[in-house]
């Protein structure tokens, strides 16, 4: 295979990973209002630890962002 | 692939270059006054007009006076949850780095493209993240040194771990903890480029197809607009998240450094 044509193969192949951490945002998100609802008096205690779990979950998927941006620029 | 015949090169738009001519060089280096210093200095003038406007000490605080107090009570509220009484004397520093990274964010997302004029986001180079990543990541150290001494190296064993697993969660822990700056510079920078980048390829989208014919300017073109609004509404959304998780992890790794775990 051309070595053009892998890069552009492995960048497309990242979007997966952008995928998987959209599933993990929103599980995190589902989640946290499928609980809030229940008991919505100790929600907002919570919303600092929604951000971090929403955090966590978001760098995984932008860290799958800078290998198609490693490999269709830099590589 | 950037820069080919017809295609609209989203990278273009983080390109640092010089204002004006006549920098000078240090140590091979070029030094210049450059876009990316010029939306530094429009992003402190905004915040100094923004601050200025609302410490005028009111008795009873006008419209703006209850946006700047609500947004520094904002900032004292998230740092007294999270590290306690301790965490009051951060609050300049935190409020400063989530307002700074706030407006930068926001003025990078500006429409003033339409006057002819380039908006261009400094959040979106690890550059300027990766050094505010720095600068949280040595309080850090600095404070959680100066006050523990080497005690502060049981930050790497929780309470309450087995004999037999220290090795292995001291070694995981201090990786975890090594990795912070990068993961917190680069979560940012991340974040900022790709929505430009997808906004872009948007706006290349609606260029090009409006070019190839009104059909596919219907076809592609709108439907593409549409998403761009949409899109422009999350990425506002996300310039504020991003602010808030910068500043809510610095306040986390301060409680670590005040208070160990």
């Amino acid at each position: 295979m051309d070595a053009e044509a892998a890069k552009l193969i492995g960048a497309g192949l990242a979007a997966i990973g952008a995928g998987m951490a959209a599933i993990g945002v929103g599980n995190v998100f589902g989640s946290f209002l499928e609980s809030a609802l229940r008991n919505p008096a100790a929600a907002d205690g919570q919303q600092g630890r929604l951000f971090i779990g929403f955090a966590a979950a978001e760098l995984l998927g932008l860290l799958a962002f800078v290998v198609a941006m490693i490999l269709i620029f830099v590589a | 692939m950037a820069g080919e015949e017809g295609k609209i090169d989203p990278m273009h738009q983080f390109e640092i270059k010089p204002i004006f001519d006549g920098g000078f060089e240090i140590a091979g280096q070029a030094i210049n006054f450059t876009n990316s210093a010029l939306w530094m200095i429009l992003t402190f003038i905004a915040l100094w007009i923004f601050m200025l406007g609302g410490m005028k000490r009111e008795i009873i605080p006008g419209r703006w006076q209850v946006m700047v107090e609500s947004m520094s009570n904002f900032v004292t509220n998230m740092l007294t949850s999270n590290v306690g009484e301790a965490g009051r004397k951060y609050v300049p520093y935190v409020f400063s780095l989530f307002m700074f990274i706030l407006f930068a964010n926001i003025l990078g997302m500006l429409p003033i493209g339409v006057l002819g004029l380039k908006p261009f986001t400094v959040t979106s180079h690890i550059a300027i993240t990766g050094i505010l990543a720095v600068l949280s990541f040595s309080i850090v150290l600095i404070v959680g040194f100066w006050k523990h001494g080497l005690h502060f190296f049981s930050l790497f064993v929780p309470h309450g771990t087995p004999l037999p697993m220290v090795p292995f969660i001291a070694v995981i822990e201090f990786i975890s903890f090594m990795i912070r700056p990068f993961s917190l510079g680069l979560r940012l920078f991340v974040a900022m480029t790709a929505g430009h980048v997808l906004l872009k390829v948007l706006g290349g989208f609606v260029i090009n197809s409006t070019n190839a014919g009104a059909g596919y300017g219907a076809l592609v073109g709108i439907p593409s607009f549409m998403l761009m609004v949409g899109i422009s509404a999350l990425e506002l959304l996300v310039a504020v998240i991003q602010a808030y998780v910068f500043a809510l992890l610095t306040s986390l790794y301060i409680n670590d450094a005040e208070n160990l775990h």
